[in-house]
């Protein structure tokens, strides 16, 4: 039993003082250690992003995010992030032409969502690089997708038209994807992403009756 | 105000968070967040120096501003203290080491609901002063760490072969890829928890021989 | 992810592939310390689904309309919210069914520190998941709870009949079981790719 108290009970409005007292430090600090990792945070965000886009879009300088407005892709031009669905990355290369779109992905792997992010070459329409940015997938299995060499080499020139198509051996037409042996599942989780953020992004990117082309602002010089 | 304890050596409140007290092992405390991280040693020390820098935080800010804290609310500034120490850690790794921080995610956020934290507040921290209180929190933490370092160990080893990334074991290795999977983690503790009461009995065994021995003498 | 397709890819996976406890190792204080008593875990597991829920809820409020401005505040306001809903949780039972808030005791106030909920609230803010997605998720997440809560009680009810070997009795064997249990609902993965 705890010893007769000798101090009065504090009053309510002492307990609501000393709450909101330590709520308020504590929010001052946060707003300093926030403030004061801020820059490093969004540089090394920018700095994986750069280096997946450049890593599936061979050949890129330099990118923009763009996103759809009213039907039209224009480039994101106001501060801050770019929201996370719908922004798609159109890179430039040394000489300030467009090489292609770095265009984010997700879907339901085997044993976790999958997010990915592709290069795609608009005027031959393919697909030429592919890299895997989250994963969940069984080790030594499944995980696979991430680093195996004959898996990617499947995204180097892949057509997109009508349908990405997995396989289970040799791959006999330039729109499919051969799968990994024992990584069926999570290959064909990739192959199925791919398909259907391709259906959504290529009519955008490269219109079939070849009309207007998204609204990028005039060639960069070595931006 | 809580009663205080006459004040002690330093020392003892250090070591007894890592073997005899030890919050993992024996106590069995702090399991949440730690085992879902604890699949590559690098991974565990990670984690267990980030709940160390919150628990010794925490436990020196407690014992400071005792007196000051109304018994009625300390539950609630004890949590409002950790959690801004959680959060501190939270952007500070992600701003210095991004991967590390990407392969732990919202398990560092989870050290918030860490029991073995706010225990030490309730439990030490509260009613003691700076010096002991941090010395405890250290021990702990260090324990806590030790605890996580070793199961990370065990199942990286066996699940990929390797040590801190780096290839340990040789080709004729075929890992097992469980252990590095949530079951594996399960299934080492469960090992390392036999092993340390096994290890505690022998250890009460032989103490109780001795006695038995000076007693007939 | 929004349609029929992905809503149940997402109770399914919160469920049994990813199941919180068994995979993501979260709720374990409750799920190793609970008696060895059915009802009780499966009353426990409902109230969390319900406190799992209404976190969901509040979670995707802060998140769109409050922590933009101050994401730095997220922790502290994820943490206020669970106390805040656990409160309010425990007066609805204590005035509609005392009889089950005699029978859950101590349980309904440490469902704030299980950090199944807490855990539930950061997975769906990083996973970004709208309103109708969340409360899915949440939902899904109990449920998966549940179900571990549900199938240790009954577990550990027979393990205490049956014999085992001193050194291993109590703790060490409920993680043995928890292992082979987690290895078990591996088996769910894959279940429904392709969604």
């Amino acid at each position: 039993m705890t010893p007769v108290e000798t101090r009065s009970e504090p009053s309510s409005l002492r307990l609501v003082l000393t709450l909101g007292l330590t709520g308020l430090l504590s929010g001052l600090v946060l707003v300093g250690i926030y403030l004061a990792t801020k820059p490093r945070i969004e540089r090394n965000q920018a700095e994986a992003l750069q280096r997946a886009i450049f890593r599936v879009l061979p050949g890129t300088e330099s990118t923009t995010p763009m996103v759809l407005r009213d039907g039209r892709l224009t480039e994101w031009t106001e501060p801050g992030r770019p929201p996370e669905d719908g922004t798609i990355y159109a890179g430039f290369d040394a000489q300030g032409a467009l090489v292609g779109y770095a265009i984010p992905a997700d879907g339901s792997g085997f044993m976790d969502t999958i997010r990915l992010i592709y290069g795609f070459d608009p005027s031959r329409k393919v697909i030429v690089g592919m890299q895997v940015l989250d994963s969940r997938e069984t080790p030594g299995l499944g995980d696979k997708i991430v680093g195996d060499e004959a898996f990617h080499a499947n995204f180097r020139a892949l057509a997109v038209e009508p349908d990405i198509v997995p396989v289970k051996h040799e791959t006999t037409a330039p729109n499919q994807v051969d799968c990994i042996t024992g990584a069926t599942i999570s290959s064909e989780a990739v192959v199925s992403i791919l398909d259907r953020s391709a259906k959504r992004w290529v009519p955008v990117v490269a219109p079939a009756d070849g009309g207007t082309p998204p609204q990028v602002s005039e060639v960069r010089d070595g931006r | 105000m809580a009663a205080e304890t006459p004040t002690r050596p330093a020392w003892p409140e250090l070591t007894k968070g890592l073997w005899r007290e030890n919050p993992v092992f024996v106590a069995v405390l702090g399991l949440c967040p730690a085992m879902a991280v604890t699949n590559s040693l690098r991974n565990g020390l990670v984690m267990g120096t980030a709940t160390a820098f919150v628990l010794v935080g925490s436990s020196l800010l407690v014992s400071a501003l005792r007196r000051a804290i109304p018994r009625e609310v300390r539950i609630s500034i004890y949590i409002i203290i950790i959690a801004t120490f959680v959060t501190t850690v939270d952007f500070t790794l992600a701003a210095l080491m991004p991967d590390a921080h990407k392969q732990l995610g919202a398990f560092i956020s989870l050290i918030v609901v860490n029991c073995l934290i706010l225990g030490r507040q309730e439990a030490f921290a509260s009613k003691n002063g700076v010096g002991l209180s941090v010395a405890d929190a250290a021990g702990m933490a260090g324990g806590f760490t030790i605890a996580l370092s070793l199961i990370g160990a065990v199942r990286e080893l066996l699940g990929s072969g390797s040590l801190l990334g780096l290839r340990v074991l040789g080709s004729w290795f075929e890992p097992w890829a469980i252990m590095i999977l949530p079951p594996g983690g399960f299934l080492t503790l469960g090992m390392l928890l036999v092993v340390f009461s096994w290890l505690r009995a022998r250890a009460e065994e032989r103490r109780r021989h001795e006695s038995a021995r000076t007693e007939a003498a | 992810m929004n349609d029929l397709g992905g809503l149940v890819w997402i109770f399914a996976s919160a469920c049994v592939v990813n199941n919180f406890t068994l995979t993501y190792f979260l709720g374990l204080c409750p799920f190793f310390g609970v008696t060895g008593r059915l009802v009780t875990a499966f009353r426990l597991g409902l109230a969390n689904i319900f406190v799992m829920a209404i976190t969901s809820v509040a979670a995707w409020l802060l998140n769109t309309f409050v922590l933009i401005y101050a994401p730095y505040l997220r922790l502290i306001c994820f943490i206020v919210v669970i106390a805040g809903t656990v409160q309010f949780v425990e007066m609805v039972i204590k005035k509609t069914s005392p009889a089950l808030f005699k029978a859950l005791g101590i349980f309904l106030p440490l469902i704030t520190t299980n950090c199944a909920i807490l855990g539930l609230a950061l997975f769906q803010t990083n996973k970004g998941y709208g309103l109708v997605q969340g409360i899915v998720y949440g939902v899904g997440a109990g449920a998966g709870l549940t179900l571990a809560l549900v199938i240790m009680a009954g577990l550990r009810e027979e393990q205490e009949l049956g014999g085992t070997p001193s050194l291993v009795r109590g703790v060490a064997m409920s993680f043995f079981i928890a292992g082979i249990l987690s290895m078990a609902f591996m088996g769910f993965a894959g279940l429904f790719h392709g969604a």
